[in-house]
């Protein structure tokens, strides 16, 4: 089996498990936020400060960064590693690579804790 | 790891699919939400923060240079939630058994997507 270090689950079915799991998750959000914003169009401050200050709405909230963060590292990760390769980039592929990728995994982690840094300071 | 390994399938010399394009448009429009969820969170943030913050991100949607940001946004995320849901159903076991069920899906998946795109549009407009 082959096995890379910066993939996220560490393994091709995990990782393509996650992706289905997270999918899921980001889909049902995006269903929620249309029917509310459908539903709601002279939305208020009040009114939406008090849906995202709910426990539940924060939970949700949550498990989406956090989907939106595992979605995005293997789908960048997929990418990266089918286009920055010594094929097409050449010699220095794996160290612009691993440049990438490092980057990437850095603004995933500041979006989740950004994403918390918002909902729990409402 | 050998770098002499034969490349079988050089995409840049074969005429392809239609399902290719809705593939490769699938993976664009990924990696630009990358980039555009810091673009959701800010909105999140603005309308988040207080009451004056929350009615300065509605006046911004005026400009269109912000209309443009979040046009682009919701139209890369559309799409990709669109081709993405055909792999979930795919998933399940529904049109992936031949391959002119892959390239009928492919259209499908194109034509709802700028569907929802022309309906981004007109909302924003």
């Amino acid at each position: 089996m082959v096995t890379s270090v910066t993939s996220f689950g560490r393994s091709g079915l995990s990782d393509w498990m996650i992706q289905r799991i997270s999918a899921w998750i980001m889909t049902a959000y995006v269903a929620f936020m249309v029917c509310y914003f459908v539903g709601n169009p002279e939305l208020t401050y009040a009114q939406w400060a008090e849906l995202n200050s709910s426990l539940a709405m924060r939970m949700f909230s949550l498990v989406t960064i956090l989907s939106i963060a595992a979605h995005a590292w293997i789908g960048m990760w997929c990418v990266l590693t089918d286009y920055v390769t010594l094929r097409l980039v050449g010699p220095k592929a794996t160290a612009i690579r691993i440049f990438f990728q490092l980057g990437m995994i850095a603004i995933t982690l500041l979006y989740v804790v950004w994403a918390i840094d918002i909902l729990w300071g409402i | 790891m050998d770098n002499k390994r034969p490349v079988n399938l050089d995409i840049g010399t074969i005429k392809l699919p239609i399902t290719s394009y809705v593939s490769i448009l699938h993976r664009v429009s990924g990696v630009v939400m990358f980039f555009a969820v810091a673009v959701l969170l800010w909105m999140l943030e603005s309308s988040l923060a207080s009451e004056q913050s929350f009615n300065e991100l509605g006046a911004l949607f005026a400009n269109p240079v912000c209309q443009f940001v979040i046009w682009a946004t919701l139209a890369a995320l559309a799409y990709h939630l669109i081709a993405g849901i055909r792999h979930l159903i795919m998933d399940m076991g529904f049109g992936e058994d031949s391959f002119a069920a892959g390239r009928n899906s492919a259209w499908a998946a194109l034509i709802l997507a700028a569907l929802l795109i022309s309906l981004i549009t007109w909302w924003i407009l």
